[in-house]
């Protein structure tokens, strides 16, 4: 039986030596040193696009996953594999204790405890978890214990206009089908909300209020701790997506005070497939099931059944065993490295992200202003040139990047922009890749033969004949950024 | 040539930029709207037909990427004077270029005109759609003047 205490252990002990504990020494900031030993750990980062080395900056969209992580979840499914929460085979009850050592793991990491940790197959599943909770409360289900979740007609639930479609489009749903009303808080025209923009919003007939923790588009970091205040003082519940945010900073939910919170595993050096709701342990218990079904029953007649206790009443169905161990891997890997060190690493680089973007004439970056910090992303435009061609033209190059409105319209239709171009940082980000961006990002207008003022009449002439990226990416971009 | 100069040829940039056939068409007898959803990318082009049978001529509206406009600005340039059969032989022979992938298939130059530029978008797997928005759309423009 040694090798199937590995490989429930290889949640832990059996892991062998990475950067991330090299990484570990206390508190000071990531060295260049320790990004470069985290690097290693990371297959996907070495390799190379379109002949050059990639320069991933898309995390904001999948993060690309260390050694140990994969490692983990090959050692689970070549010994431990099977049913979880059933069968009474060995092989079953130690996949069954992994999957819920792995709920502990995931729930320390924001502060929780196992039974406040719902597994979902991703974010978006949580949201739309929490708002079938609220419908099926607002139908008559969950007797008088789900009243926090009873909606009537003429009720509010408060988003913003900068939110992603996962947390905008379920609520949406909600208010058709139960006659509750959308309202949501505007954004100014860097694309940014304060919480005295919530305070007009939010009031007396508020019931829910639903936000991103940080901005998948401009970076901003909501302003949490003033909005549950306003949302509570109403006796709304605070939603929370932590997409953004549970990868790249310390996150301790309980303290944050909000109620619900989502989030997803393949952002956070974790796998696709997984995604977690963290909701407070009375507030679980009060909420009716989602989807229903197997694993989440007690008592089934064929009339009607009994469910058992939250997390188990949301997770019908064959749970996502591998996935939730790999993804408890990814969680421990982070907290060697430290998440106030991943935070400051980010912000560091985002700062010379938006300094450098600022100072290529032509390109306009959305979000807080430099100076003010904001999580390790930025979306720009580029004036004249599509975030498309801006897109391909950085790919050529080997740097990743998203293009596209983000699963953010409304924001972008109030930004004047059906899409911008954007690139995110995580903890393997170096501040050469940045820079790599930079230069290409400023070659760009050239590139594509627009100049200020109007377009050049050589149009891409001057970068045609194969050495064209080459001989455009000379251009001198500000001095600030080497 | 890179690949990059072979999706970027100066003929669609400049396309892009003249964008033939931008703006509004009071008395189209078609019109249909196409949205690419992954990217936003969109286009409504009109057609008014003559009393000859032939495209008298075809108008777009729309926004996105420099693949996307400039191939709508071509269409504009090669549709006009067309009968609707012809058209959708056009759109055909261009849809058969840029589904070709590798581009090994010699396209109708003397069909195609200027649109052989976007022989290249054809290595793109990821811009194939972007190149044949504004041919969807007067195609289904075709469709529904048939219909009628």
């Amino acid at each position: 039986m040694t090798s199937t205490t590995d490989a429930t252990g290889a949640s832990g002990t059996a892991t062998p030596p990475t950067g991330a504990a090299d990484a570990a020494a206390g508190v000071a900031p990531l060295t260049e040193a320790d990004v470069a030993r985290l690097r290693a750990d990371f297959p996907a980062l070495d390799q190379e696009v379109s002949g050059q080395p990639l320069a991933y900056l898309d995390s904001g969209a999948t993060a690309q996953r260390p050694r140990s992580v994969l490692d983990a979840e090959r050692a689970f499914l070549e010994t431990t594999n099977s049913a979880v929460h059933r069968g009474a085979h060995a092989l079953a009850a130690l996949a069954t204790e992994a999957y819920e050592e792995a709920r502990e793991e995931v729930a320390a990491f924001v502060g929780g405890s196992a039974d406040e940790i719902v597994w979902t197959a991703n974010a978006t599943d949580a949201l739309n978890l929490v708002a079938h909770g609220f419908l099926a409360a607002t139908l008559g289900r969950g007797g008088d214990a789900a009243a926090p979740f009873r909606l009537r007609e003429g009720d509010e639930i408060v988003v913003t206009e900068a939110e992603h479609h996962a947390d905008l489009v379920p609520w949406q749903e909600l208010a058709a089908t139960t006659g509750a009303v959308l309202r949501w808080v505007p954004v100014d025209d860097d694309g940014l909300w304060t919480a005295e923009d919530a305070a007009a919003v939010i009031g007396a007939r508020t019931r829910v209020v639903a936000f991103a923790h940080v901005s998948n588009v401009t970076g901003m970091v909501a302003p949490v701790e003033e909005v549950v205040a306003l949302a509570h003082a109403v006796g709304a519940v605070v939603v929370l997506d932590a997409c953004q945010s549970a990868p790249h900073r310390p996150l301790d939910l309980p303290a944050l005070g909000v109620d619900l919170a989502a989030f997803s595993g393949h952002k956070m050096l974790g796998p696709t497939g997984i995604g977690v709701l963290w909701g407070r342990a009375e507030l679980l218990r009060a909420m009716p099931p989602f989807r229903t079904g197997g694993s989440m029953i007690s008592t089934v007649t064929m009339e009607s059944s009994d469910y058992l206790p939250a997390p188990q009443r949301f997770e019908a169905g064959t749970q996502p065993v591998s996935q939730a161990v790999a993804l408890a891997e990814a969680v421990r890997y982070l907290r060697a490295v430290g998440l106030d060190r991943v935070r400051d690493h980010e912000e560091a680089l985002a700062e010379r992200l938006v300094r450098g973007l600022a100072a290529i004439e032509g390109v306009r970056v959305v979000g807080p202003p430099a100076g003010v910090p904001r999580s390790g992303l930025a979306s720009f435009v580029v004036d004249g040139v599509h975030a498309h061609d801006v897109g391909q033209y950085l790919d050529a190059l080997g740097i990743a990047v998203r293009v596209g409105h983000h699963c953010a319209q409304p924001l972008h239709r109030r930004l004047g922009v059906t899409a911008t171009t954007r690139a995110s940082t995580y903890l393997y980000t170096t501040e050469a890749e940045v820079d790599r961006l930079l230069e290409g990002v400023a070659a760009v207008r050239p590139y594509f033969g627009v100049v200020d003022g109007g377009l050049a009449a050589g149009g891409a002439g001057a970068g045609a004949g194969g050495a064209g990226i080459v001989a455009t990416s000379d251009v001198a971009i500000d001095g600030s950024v080497a | 040539m890179s690949g990059l100069d072979g999706l970027y040829q100066q003929v669609i940039l400049d396309h892009a930029k003249a964008r033939h056939g931008d703006g509004p068409l009071p008395d189209a007898d078609a019109e249909h709207f196409e949205k690419n959803p992954t990217c936003g990318d969109e286009i409504t082009v009109r057609l008014a037909m003559g009393e000859d049978g032939r495209i008298r001529d075809l108008r777009w509206q729309g926004d996105g990427c420099s693949i996307s406009m400039g191939s709508a600005s071509v269409l504009q340039q090669l549709a006009v004077g067309r009968t609707l059969p012809e058209l959708h032989e056009l759109v055909d022979a261009f849809r058969a270029m840029l589904r070709t992938r590798g581009g090994d298939v010699e396209p109708d130059e003397d069909l195609l005109g200027d649109a052989v530029a976007f022989q290249g978008v054809a290595k793109f797997v990821m811009r194939v759609k972007c190149g044949m928005l504004a041919w969807v759309a007067a195609e289904a423009c075709a469709r529904e003047l048939a219909a009628a």
